[in-house]
């Protein structure tokens, strides 16, 4: 086996015993990275030097009984993460020549944890997008299928993982952009619980629903990633006051009577046989591993993908608007005045999607429209909250979907937006209800591409959903199945 | 046609905390440009605020000495607009749930004691500035200074109450006294800390429909904003009554013309698309906090004046005076405190310690005589050990010098006589030298004793007992 195909935890414990060094481990990935990126494209920038540097740094601390459960592992990060030093894009190009002078807390924890950061991964223009489609630096491929999609926005985060071209990454999620391109991919990835890791240093695309997660080959991976990051920051107010569960050891492989909630409006008419085949098998492995299931409802879910882009793309608009040519990034050239200046650096500089986001939101808070939508949006939010919190009355967990379709065909709805948004309808309510849900491998579609299914936890019921999906993946083949490149 | 004007003050206070609102870079005024910066006040990608403490401790102490309800629950929100020195493209400010509400101040004009509702006060961050040409290393551009950017703001808006000019300087001097005397802002009006945007309008008498009004901005005298008022309520009333119209705009004052101009109209009017700050939590103020906040408050100057009055016995005019600052109020204290006499501390603070004070360029709280010296001076005033006169001597020399009263008095021998024998001696060589004058005395010319007087107290270098002089004095020039 090469090195580049292990584990995280594999390569931890090769690490532990002394049969490999991060330096090892880390060329053997800089060689996969440089293999295969020309193809998919799931790198923005690689950062070799560094990586290397960090590696030296990793075998010695190794040498001197440091291991963490990171130490010396290669990790690749969605261009989302604030770098000091190292050109953060996410994505776009009046960020294209965006160099940070600080970290963000999470990068800081990697670094202290030992991990090794081999570079910054593509994705959909600041993370808006469900296809991986809308980066300045070109789309990204599904290694599946090179003429597939991988899933936005974090589509980097988990083509890189199913290229083996990184042994974990870290990606956000803000409507589904941890969990749709891991399921597309056949990876697992996780959206923690709004609060339980911090987003200082990440990039905002709507604070409110923005939350960071890994993208891994396994749950064991997942948890040990999530232990690694989570945890109140003093540099983020919406952070929480929690202490962080031993996450790996919640993986108990037991499910015997746990209550898994389905919630019939999320099991429609026209869902595409491959996502229910899958979906109905997965039922059944949960009942043979003794889980039982409730049908519940959500009865607000209609509103979600709506209230998702009236909240999402208001407070888009906002975040945005520090990228006005002044200070950093992009700035348009021969502008006659000010105002030209800031319209012309931000017409050259943002892609299409983020425009017409931004108009949207904008729109959404113009006064006179305020309370027609945004404010409307905010109590449909609540509404959508409150339809989660009655489910967890009855049930430990939600099983649902992850995405309506196994991953389309590249351009396929570039020019649909609404059509692209629906894309997210399965995932989209776990962000406004501010809960955890996990994506895990589940399935293959007909013409070969991965299916992955949604565990939604309670708010900080992270364990439970980890527990769960971590029995399914033992009691399945699903997540050893892997793509050629 | 006669006028009314109406008038609604909206008062920028910057707070001085340490640092500033919502990360930790220190806020003092004149640094190098752009040296107090972070991520965080840069608005660099990623970064998120998180509330300073101590500015809504501050904001606390506002709202409670203007008698405001202070909020249990209030909230962040965005003001969304675009400026080059406003670096994240909004400004976080408190909107529909600002900290405090519903409060007032009264305040006097020709002896008329007036209410002026204070509609809300809340808490919000300064925006950076530009600096224009010759921008050291950039040439003839124009430069971004974010020091400011992330300054602490408190935004004191009232109802539209004040009729004049002189009540809008009235409320103005009042608030500002208050926030120097809670020690939340150094008052400085020159370099910002505390300035005023003044919304205008005239309406005819008896009406009770306000006209439209015009914003003025960013005044920032007492004299400017007198001046800035008096002038747009003179431009509103003529325009009306050559059939125009006002618009309602932004003006600016000009101090060197003292008139008021367009800044921008209505038509550029922003929409600010306010809403919630996400990445900031509803602020939720405990009872408690808010009680032991009252607590805390220094005794407010309408308190302490009319404390002065009841129970000092002190005129007025001198109370006014004593508790014009904090710490004029607070050292006159410290001398009663020390066991001065009120009228005694009252003129002497008022008199020489003032006149010392403006001639050595200075404030009261470096003043070099201690409260407690003072009063050892009062005290032997008051025992008659020496003369109020002798006094102001000794009063110099503590001035310059670390020495005691008490010590100087005796170094240099200004012990007050007022041994009858001693000063009669005086008496009687003056009145030898001077029959003439006896004469005149006797003769009915009053005025020839201030002549007698001056020459005993000269005789005696100023260390005769007055009182005994006057006395002796009159008992031999009557014979
Ligand atoms: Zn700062």
């Amino acid at each position: 086996m090469e090195l580049f195909e292990l584990t995280l935890h594999e390569l931890h414990d090769k690490l532990a015993k002394r049969e490999v060094s991060s330096v090892e481990a880390t060329r053997a990935l800089l060689a996969r990275i440089e293999a295969t990126d020309s193809r998919v494209n799931a790198y923005i920038t690689v950062t070799p030097d560094e990586a290397l540097a960090a590696a030296e740094a990793a075998d010695r601390r190794i040498a001197a009984g440091g291991l963490t459960p990171l130490t010396g592992v290669p990790v690749a990060l969605k261009d989302i993460f604030v770098t000091r030093g190292i050109r953060t894009t996410c994505g776009s190009k009046i960020l294209g020549n965006f160099i940070p002078p600080y970290d963000g807390t999470v990068v800081a924890k990697l670094r202290e944890a030992g991990a090794v950061i081999v570079g910054k991964l593509n994705q959909d223009e600041f993370a808006m997008g469900s296809s991986g489609e809308s980066s300045a630096f070109g789309a990204t491929k599904n290694p599946w299928n090179l003429a597939c999609i991988p899933g936005g926005s974090s589509s980097g985060s988990a083509a890189a993982i199913a290229a083996r071209s990184a042994t974990a990454t870290l990606g956000t999620d803000t409507g589904g952009s941890i969990r749709q391109p891991a399921s597309h991919c056949g990876c697992v990835g996780l959206r923690p619980t709004y609060g339980r890791v911090s987003r200082y240093g990440v990039i905002a695309y709507a604070s409110s629903l923005d939350q960071v997660g890994p993208v891994t080959r396994d749950v064991t991976d997942c948890a040990l990633m999530l232990g690694a990051v989570a945890g109140h920051d003093p540099l983020d107010s919406t952070s929480i006051d929690l202490p962080v569960p031993d996450y790996a050891a919640a993986l108990t492989g037991q499910v015997k009577g746990l209550r898994l909630g389905l919630p019939k409006e999320y099991y429609l008419e026209g869902l595409d046989p491959d996502v229910k085949r899958a979906l109905d098998a997965a039922i059944e492995t949960y009942r043979g591993l003794g889980a039982e299931f409730v049908e519940v409802s959500l009865p607000h879910t209609d509103y979600a993908v709506a209230t998702y882009y009236l909240i999402a793309t208001a407070e888009a608009s906002s975040n945005l608007a520090r990228y006005d040519g002044v200070r950093f990034g992009h700035r348009a050239a021969g502008a006659a005045n000010l105002i030209d200046m800031f319209r012309r650096s931000r017409a050259e500089g943002f892609g299409a999607e983020v425009k017409r986001r931004i108009m949207i939101g904008t729109y959404a808070l113009s006064s006179g429209y305020y309370d027609a939508y945004y404010l409307k949006a905010q109590k449909v939010r609540t509404l959508i909250m409150q339809d989660f919190m009655k489910a967890f009355e009855q049930v430990d967990a939600l099983l649902t979907p992850v995405a309506p379709t196994p991953a389309f065909k590249i351009g396929e709805k570039v020019d649909d937006p609404l059509q692209m948004y629906l894309s997210d309808i399965f995932t989209i309510p776990v962000n406004l209800a501010g809960t955890c849900a996990i994506s895990v491998p589940a399935g293959m579609s007909a013409a070969g591409l991965p299916i992955g299914l949604q565990l939604i936890g309670r708010p900080f019921g992270e364990e439970t959903i980890l527990r769960a999906a971590h029995a399914f993946e033992q009691a399945t083949e699903w997540h050893r199945h892997t793509a050629q490149l | 046609m006669n006028y009314q004007a109406v008038i609604g003050l909206e008062v920028h206070v910057q707070l001085k905390t340490d640092t500033k609102i919502f990360c930790g870079c220190s806020t003092t005024f004149g640094a190098s440009p752009n040296s107090q910066t972070c991520p965080v006040c840069l608005g660099m990608p990623g970064v998120l605020p998180v509330l300073n403490k101590k500015v809504v401790e501050f904001a606390i102490r506002a709202g409670l000495a203007t008698n405001c309800r202070i909020a249990p629950r209030s909230v962040f929100a965005r003001k969304n607009y675009f400026y080059p020195d406003l670096p994240k493209g909004y400004q976080i400010s408190q909107y529909e749930l600002p900290i405090c509400q519903n409060g007032h101040l009264d305040i006097e004009v020709d002896g008329q004691v007036k209410r002026i509702g204070i509609t809300r006060i809340h808490m919000e961050e300064d925006a950076g500035k530009l600096v224009h040409a010759d921008v050291p290393g950039l040439g003839s551009g124009s430069g971004v200074d974010l020091n400011r950017a992330c300054t602490p703001l408190l935004e004191i808006v009232s109802e539209p109450d004040i009729r004049s000019a002189d009540e809008a300087v009235a409320y103005l001097r009042k608030l500002h006294q208050i926030v120097v005397y809670l020690g939340i802002c150094d008052g400085n009006m020159e370099e910002g800390s505390f300035r005023c945007d003044a919304n205008v309008s005239v309406m005819p008498v008896g009406s009770t429909t306000f006209g439209t009004r015009t914003e003025t901005k960013n005044v920032n005298s007492f004299r400017f904003v007198k001046q800035a008022i008096e002038h747009e309520i003179e431009r509103q009333i003529e325009l009306i009554e050559e059939g125009g119209k006002v618009v309602q705009e932004t003006r600016l004052f000009d101090p060197n013309t003292g008139e008021t101009r367009s800044m921008r109209g209505k038509e550029e009017a922003h929409d600010y698309r306010y809403f919630p700050d996400p990445d900031l939590v509803p602020l939720v103020i405990s009872n408690d906090w808010v009680e032991d906040t009252r607590l805390s408050l220094p005794e407010l100057p309408d308190a302490r004046r009319s404390r002065y009055r009841s129970e000092l016995g002190l005129s007025d005019y001198d109370a006014e005076v004593l508790t014009a600052t904090r710490e004029m109020a607070e050292y006159f204290e410290n001398c009663l405190a020390a066991g001065a006499p009120a009228k005694g501390a009252a003129n002497w603070v008022m008199g020489e310690v003032t006149r010392a004070l403006n001639e050595a360029g200075k404030d009261i709280a470096e003043c070099p005589v201690a409260p407690a010296r003072l009063t050892a001076l009062l005290q032997l005033i008051e025992k008659g050990t020496i003369s109020g006169k002798i006094a102001k001597t000794v009063f110099d020399e503590m001035w310059q010098s670390d020495k005691a009263p008490e010590a100087i008095v005796e170094e240099k021998g200004l012990v007050q006589v007022s041994d009858t024998g001693a000063i009669e001696k005086i008496i009687d060589e003056i009145m030898a030298a001077n029959m003439g004058q006896v004469e005149e005395f006797r003769g009915g010319k009053e005025k020839v004793f201030g002549f007698f007087v001056g020459q005993v107290m000269r005789a005696s270098k100023g260390k005769a007992n007055p009182a005994v002089v006057n006395e002796l004095l009159m008992k031999k020039l009557k014979g």
